[in-house]
């Protein structure tokens, strides 16, 4: 069959075994491309496993610019023997497969509508390499060094990347460049190199970067000034205190004295982790923990303690597949209503839904100005793909001018002068009331609790005073709505009146699929939440739209079900859209969904 | 949490601290407890410790989760921040406290209910990380403020008020503390104020985590003839193995013990505790045999009392975890935030 011509527009799938070492082949290659100037997107499915199960490495080529998946797979690196015939079948028809030829394949496991390519990857390998593990790691660069002929990369650009990740182990970079050769000279030799699907320099990445969202959001939670995180680890939220933590070690930490400006805390359950950042933001001091979706349920308690009590903390969940313990390493956004209503009784908490890493950065921020602002909870919903994958996104900047809202907290100099303080006064109106710390002044003392108090912060079971407090929360979260990061809105000159409604990670999808859909003559606006509560701007939309698409990945349509419950939007003009397999959706999901409600004429 | 606000009226002839406080400025709320809880006893006991040990109220943190207990820090300290938790969480928010704040004079309030129960797993961790706190258990047996089902620190053979009886083998939080590292550990009883205000000072100055299990009875549900954490069998099966004085720093030791008997146990603030041994056979810096003197004791019906365990210099929780000395909450945003160039020189890892 003959192949198609796809430069800089393409996908490669790596199938590989958990544990042996490809992670860091994968993404080299993937940087690879972004050095040459091609937009890419890397996408990792892994099991919940160290060892031994089998692992997709997905990288995304497209000149466009598309991140999210595409569907296809042009180019299948196929290392794993268990998953042969499933990778072999996934290849897109024209496509290419490369295997390791060192023990050949039964013919019948081929197909005539793809090319089929053998390197004897670990023959080589072991021919050249001694030790075992050595072996199984060189295999994985001798692919690389056979994608770098076959994809056409500049060769430099590898071998300075090579340098660059072991920078640290010199006496490997000799052996992986080694590797890469055997690889390219083989593919040289044997097959028509480069493919007709290959990459082309240009300069569509200058300043853009390649960072996961774990990563971006600690950064958030470093510039934020946050000192104190407390956690229990799980996935796939452990690496966001990883980072925090590498990254204070380097910034926050006096190299003299080893004196550490920041605290981090391994909880002992999430119950704990979220009370280790209450007992903190009581002090004054700017506190978050990253968890997931049973790590929030643990932390209900607290977090309706924290809504009635009025006390700032930011809980970062990136989400995995529930329900229960679901699929810790597979994404979904299934943690949306339990999320904003985490906790019993009238409590309801602000919700920011990043949608790449940079966001994670800002929305970060935000998070801690927010809780301080609003006193209470804000939960950073990330995801797993939005997390734990690489993506690119526009450099981080840091305004130097930038100072944290610390919110309405009397020092004792207001406290000196003040007559009196009363914590749950609404002195402004805007439903919320002043708070002070412990330790700063003796007019400051108030109990914190979370059961019924007065105005004055006293206890009460008196039904007039607590409804006065609650209704005042009401107020307050009027406020949340104004202050809260508003929708980012995409409209079409030429629109049909329908319009799409997503949030977090789905982004990309979406972003594609409205593009497809006008090359199909059909045009959509596209409205991103990025906040709940969601706001004046957000409703505006839902009025103004005559059917609206409700995008997001889980079962139940918790966004649509939310929107439904929060706004005055009639539920039947909301039609869910909706992914749940727990692999990152992509825009056919979209543009089908779209279309199909066309063909059946729903439209006005 | 309920109080009922005390009139202050405050006599001329009452005496002065080094603050120039007298002890009415160290109350609080007057209580709703049960009249002859013994909660109500270690509030005054508390009370009396502050103000001898001339803390400014504004500086204590105090904390607790749900209970009768847990309500009493609204009854001393009125001029001080109070933190009223969930059931069973208040170590953790203590944690949180501790690491925002490392200057604070943290106090914790617990039952037995709330600290060996649903609060287990927060107890055992705070006594771990060596926080730097006095927990007190205000420790009846019971139940109290859900009406007297058994707590875990019931005795076996011990009976409710109905007449049910305990077949399960009690936890007792003294020994756990010390099985967990703790580096202050000590028991008092609630009709005792003379052994707990000491304890209780002593408590507040240690560096680390300090636990003080205190026997308080439940009049209302725990306080008839089976049971083990009566007013009578506390009375009746005490036995107080060490004394603790302590001497403020400013204080000269004039204590004129025999020597042997006594051991002077010197604090970070230059505070000391003189631990006199009432019971000859027993070793205060010796784990292991203070473990197994008190179970001996207590499966002779006997409850050991005294500042059973102490060690001095053990890292905290900031120890460990090396953080400056200024806390952290008092850190000016330049020291935390690495600035705009710092942000772009980093990224150049991730092109
Ligand atoms: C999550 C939760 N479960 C149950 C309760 C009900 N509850 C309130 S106090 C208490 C027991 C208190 O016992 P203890 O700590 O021994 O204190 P005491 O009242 O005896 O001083 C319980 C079970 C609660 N408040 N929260
Ligand atoms: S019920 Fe028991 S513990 Fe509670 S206040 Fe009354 S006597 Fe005290």
């Amino acid at each position: 069959m003959p192949q198609e011509d796809r430069v800089n527009d393409f996908v490669i799938k790596l199938a590989n075994v958990n544990g042996t070492g490809s992670a860091s082949a994968n993404s080299l290659l993937m940087k690879a491309i972004f050095r040459m100037g091609v937009p890419v997107s890397g996408k990792n499915f892994f099991p919940s496993n160290i060892q031994g199960l089998p692992t997709w490495y997905e990288i995304r080529v497209s000149e466009a610019g598309h991140l999210a998946r595409s569907g296809r797979v042009d180019v299948m690196v196929a290392m794993n023997a268990q998953t042969y015939v499933q990778d072999l079948h996934d290849v897109s028809p024209g496509g290419t497969l490369i295997y390791d030829s060192t023990w050949p394949r039964d013919k019948l496991l081929s197909r005539p509508d793809i090319q089929i390519l053998g390197v004897p990857l670990a023959r080589m390998c072991n021919e050249r390499f001694k030790s075992a593990r050595t072996r199984i790691l060189m295999k994985n660069m001798a692919y690389v060094g056979a994608l770098v002929a076959l994809l056409d990369l500049d060769r430099s650009v590898v071998e300075q990347l090579v340098q660059e990740t072991f920078a640290k182990k010199a006496s490997a970079v000799g052996a992986n460049l080694e590797a890469i050769e055997l690889g390219y000279r083989y593919a040289r030799e044997t097959f028509d190199c480069p493919l007709p699907t290959r990459v082309e320099p240009r300069n569509a990445t200058a300043g853009k970067i390649m960072i996961d969202g774990n990563t971006a959001t600690a950064l958030g939670c470093v510039y934020a000034g946050a000192t104190v995180g407390a956690w229990y680890p799980i996935t796939p939220s452990t690496s966001v205190m990883d980072a925090f933590k590498s990254f204070c070690e380097r910034f926050r930490t006096d190299p003299q004295t080893g004196e550490r400006r920041y605290c981090v805390i391994q909880a002992e359950d999430e119950l704990a982790a979220i009370g280790i950042v209450l007992g903190a933001t009581w002090n004054g001091a700017r506190a978050f923990t990253p968890t997931s979706g049973p790590g929030l349920s643990l932390m209900s308690e607290f977090l309706g303690f924290a809504y009635f009590a009025e006390l700032p903390a930011v809980v970062v969940d990136v989400q995995r597949v529930g329900p229960s313990t679901g699929m810790p390493t597979r994404t979904q956004q299934a943690d949306i209503l339990s999320a904003a209503y985490a906790s019993h009784g009238d409590t309801k908490h602000v919700l920011l839904f990043p949608a790449h890493p940079r966001e994670c950065f800002e929305l970060a921020v935000a998070a801690f100005d927010l809780a301080d602002r609003l006193q209470t909870p804000v939960i950073l919903l990330s995801d797993l793909d939005l997390g734990m994958n690489d993506w690119m996104c526009d450099e981080l900047e840091w305004d130097p001018a930038y100072r944290p809202d610390r919110g309405k907290v009397l020092d004792a100099a207001e406290l000196e002068a003040a007559q009196a303080f009363h914590r749950y006064l609404d002195v402004d109106g805007d439903g919320i009331p002043y708070r002070t710390l412990p330790g700063v002044h003796p007019k400051g003392a108030y109990f914190v609790r979370g059961s019924g108090h007065n105005r004055y912060g006293t206890y009460t079971e008196d039904a007039r005073e607590y409804q006065e407090v609650v209704d005042r929360l009401r107020r307050k979260w009027g406020t949340a709505a104004e202050l809260v990061p508003q929708p980012v809105i995409r409209t079409h000159p030429k629109t049909d009146g329908w319009g799409i409604v997503a949030a977090g990670s789905s982004d990309p999808a979406v972003l594609e699929a409205v593009d497809r859909l006008a090359d199909k003559g059909i045009y959509v606006d596209y409205c991103r939440i990025r906040a709940f509560p969601f706001g004046r701007q957000v409703e505006r939309f839902l009025e103004t739209h005559e059917r609206v698409f409700v995008v997001e990945q889980n079962r139940d349509a918790q966004l649509k079900a939310l929107l439904t419950l929060e706004t005055d939007c009639p539920k039947e003009r909301l039609e869910a859209v909706l992914h749940y397999g727990g692999l990152p959706v992509d825009a056919g999901l979209v543009v089908e969904a779209v279309e199909r409600a066309r063909e059946q004429g729903v439209a006005a | 949490m309920t109080s009922i606000a005390k009139p202050k009226i405050v006599h001329a002839g009452l005496r002065r601290n080094g603050l120039g406080l007298t002890i009415r400025d160290y109350e609080g709320g007057m209580s709703t407890l049960c009249a002859g809880c013994g909660h109500d006893s270690i509030t005054a006991a508390i009370v009396q410790a502050f103000f001898e040990l001339d803390v400014p109220p504004h500086r204590v943190a105090k904390m607790s989760g749900i209970g009768c207990s847990s309500k009493t820090p609204a009854y001393f300290l009125g001029a001080s921040h109070g933190f009223n938790a969930v059931h069973g969480r208040m170590p953790s928010i203590a944690t949180g406290a501790c690491a925002a704040n490392r200057e604070l004079y943290l106090i914790g309030v617990s039952g037995d209910g709330d600290s060996l129960s649903i609060g287990l797993g927060q107890f055992a961790h705070a006594v771990r990380r060596n926080l730097d706190m006095l927990y007190v258990i205000e420790n009846n047996g019971v139940y109290g403020l859900t009406k007297g089902q058994f707590s875990a620190s019931a005795d076996v053979g011990s009976k409710a008020k109905r007449g049910e009886e305990n077949r399960q083998p009690p936890i007792d939080p003294v020994q756990m503390a010390m099985a967990l590292g703790g580096t202050f550990v000590a028991r008092g009883f609630s009709g005792d104020k003379e052994q707990l205000v000491p304890l209780i000072k002593a408590g507040l100055q240690h560096r680390g985590f300090a636990l003080l299990d205190v026997l308080s009875p439940c009049v209302t549900f725990n306080d008839h003839e089976d049971s083990t954490k009566s007013y009578a069998y506390t009375r009746a099966y005490r036995r107080a193995v060490v004394h603790a004085d302590f001497i403020p720093s400013r204080q000269p030791i004039t204590a004129e013990y025999a020597e042997g008997e006594v051991l002077s146990v010197e604090l970070h603030d230059g505070s000391r505790v003189l631990l006199r041994k009432v019971s000859k056979d027993y070793n205060p810096n010796n784990r292991g045999a203070a473990i197994d003197y008190i179970r001996a004791r207590h499966r002779a019906g006997e409850i050991v009392t005294g500042l059973l365990y102490m060690a001095e210099g053990d890292p905290d929780l900031h120890g460990v975890n090396k953080t400056v000395a200024t806390p952290l909450n008092e850190l000016p945003f330049d020291m935390l935030c690495p600035g705009r160039d710092a942000l772009a020189a980093l990224q150049s890892r991730f092109r």
